[in-house]
């Protein structure tokens, strides 16, 4: 009980302060993972557009993986990148290894079928015969996309808040390829794993109410922007 | 048929933009080139400063493979950052158990080691992985129990009994990681002819020692630490010393470089300054004093120069 109560102290006390290391690593934290977020946006938007609307070989094949990678642990996918970037690895020469790069490799992997999942299924949820309405209204191949895009916007904003809030969250891959190291890859999640074994429980706290803080915040924005995109 | 080849294109581009991924995605390498500028600077300022050392920083930077205890102890976070004033060499701490460092050693993943067991380093030194072997520093195991001492282990005075008493009454809690600790409780069993798996209520957590001490806590059980993470967690634990002091129980640190002949990406220059920073005066002796004040006790040993035999004594 005690820690809890001690944690949101110190929490409010970090927030409060302006404390410099707490201000680092969140700020850190929300670069890597909204980096990974944007690419991953970039991506798999197109990717569940095509997936949803195409008509190949193969579709329900890559929607399978699709929906396996959204469940997969992000730990897996961490430890394959690690493998792939570390020094003896495949990758190894581009030295990206413990840097935020790798970290944001790793989170763009996690993320990437979390998006292409949600807007495949957003697309599919609009009416089957949109996209030939507006090609009969004129409508070319990107202004197309863009339309349905817009028309997808709740399921697509669903889509990106999974993305981020799967990969803010996220701690193995985060460990493992980002290596924890101090003032260079520690994001909040690492540095609740630190602070909690070194016996600084109050401290593992403030951190996690800082995450959910800004997990919260990011989650709000969106979903303002959502709400008010519908009414 | 048009129309499958569009949405082809699509997937194409998806695609396409995967490896751009790579290069588009920079920070790094900025810091990089910054830092490097700025020890550039500093060590042209060193240079043109009339100081009694005027010899050009090192630079560059280079991976430590280490163990949680260096770490969780915040050991390192006082060690590196002087290391890196003195050469302008980055380190990138990496902490894991002794085996997992040793391993990384073993595929050239790492420049320097800093590990604390002795036998599971002898194979790995054998295999010529890791080389220029220097003795840094000791402090030790105890062992931890509940404080009603169910095993009745506390005030015995020889080890083998008492990790006999514990095996009949356990439970034991394990960190099961290949560490430095979980290889030093391995060979405690072993001295005393026990089977690990039939210590009563042997559990093997393959966690870092706060998340083991805080597991053995809960569960009213024993287990073995290193002294330096046990007192770090002390207020948070009801758990009690129950024995300590003998000889096997020494907990010694050896940093290690790894063999830049065997692995050519080796950053054997950083790799060996950082060996040859442990043991130096200085060092031992930020070593030595560390946490003293705070604790009332030191936490760690400095032992450069000494022979091992003469450890602990």
């Amino acid at each position: 009980m005690d820690a809890l109560w001690e944690g949101l102290k110190e929490a409010i006390r970090l927030i409060v302060t302006g404390d410099a290391a707490l201000r680092d690593i969140a700020w850190r934290t929300v670069v890597v993972s909204g980096t990974a977020t944007l690419f991953a946006m970039a991506v798999g938007v197109p990717a569940g557009y095509a997936l949803a609307r195409g008509r190949f070989r193969g579709r329900t094949v890559i929607l399978g993986i699709v929906n396996t990678g959204m469940g997969m642990p992000p730990v897996v996918i961490g430890l394959v990148v690690w493998l792939m970037l570390v020094r003896s690895g495949p990758f190894g020469g581009f030295e990206l290894v413990y840097t935020k790069r790798a970290m944001v490799i790793a989170q763009f992997l996690i993320a990437v079928p979390l998006v292409v999942g949600f807007t495949a299924a957003a697309i599919q949820s609009l009416p089957r015969d949109l996209p030939d309405l507006l090609a009969i209204l004129g409508a070319g191949p990107v202004r197309r996309l863009w339309l349905l895009a817009k028309e997808a916007q709740l399921g697509i904003l669903a889509a990106v808040m999974a993305g981020f809030g799967g990969v803010v969250s996220e701690v193995g891959a985060s460990m493992t390829v980002g290596g924890n190291l101090q003032g260079e890859t520690r994001v909040l999640t690492t540095a609740i794993v630190t602070e909690t074994s070194r016996g600084e429980n109050e401290k593992a706290m403030a951190l996690g109410i800082v995450l959910l803080a800004m997990a919260f915040a990011v989650n709000i924005a969106l979903t303002s922007v959502q709400q008010r995109r519908r009414g | 048929m048009a129309r499958l080849v569009r949405y082809r294109r699509i997937l194409l581009l998806a695609l396409l933009a995967l490896p751009l991924l790579a290069t588009a995605c920079g920070g790094d390498d900025d810091d990089a080139t910054a830092t490097a500028a700025a020890s550039a600077t500093t060590a042209s300022l060193a240079a043109a400063t009339p100081s009694p050392t005027p010899k050009p920083k090192l630079g560059g930077d280079m991976i430590l493979a280490t163990t949680t205890s260096t770490r969780d102890s915040g050991l390192l976070d006082v060690l590196v950052p002087e290391f890196t004033k003195q050469t302008g060499v980055e380190v990138k701490v990496i902490a894991v158990g002794t085996g997992a460092a040793l391993e990384m050693a073993a595929k050239g993943d790492a420049d320097a080691v800093l590990v604390h067991a002795p036998t599971s380093e002898k194979k790995y030194i054998d295999q010529g992985d890791i080389v220029e072997g220097k003795l840094v520093m000791h402090n030790d195991f105890i062992i931890v129990g509940p404080a009603s001492d169910p095993a009745r282990v506390k005030g015995t005075k020889d080890l083998n009994a008492a990790m006999t008493a514990i095996a009949t009454a356990g439970p034991f809690i394990s960190r099961g990681d290949s560490s430095g600790t979980h290889t030093a409780e391995l060979n405690l069993w072993k001295a005393a002819s026990i089977d690990p798996s039939k210590v009563r209520g042997r559990e093997e957590t393959g966690q870092g020692m706060g998340a083991t001490l805080n597991i053995a806590d809960q569960k009213n059980g024993y287990t073995l630490t290193d002294r330096a993470t046990y007192l770090a967690q002390k207020k948070n634990l009801k758990l009690a010393i129950v024995f300590e002091g003998a000889k096997p129980l020494l907990n010694i640190y050896h940093v290690y470089v790894v063999n830049p002949v065997k692995f050519t990406k080796v950053k054997a220059a950083q790799g060996r300054a950082f060996a040859e920073f442990m043991v130096a005066p200085a060092t031992q002796k930020l070593i030595g004093e560390f946490k003293k004040a705070e604790l009332g006790q030191a936490l760690f040993i400095a032992d450069a120069g000494k022979k091992e035999e003469e450890v602990g004594q």
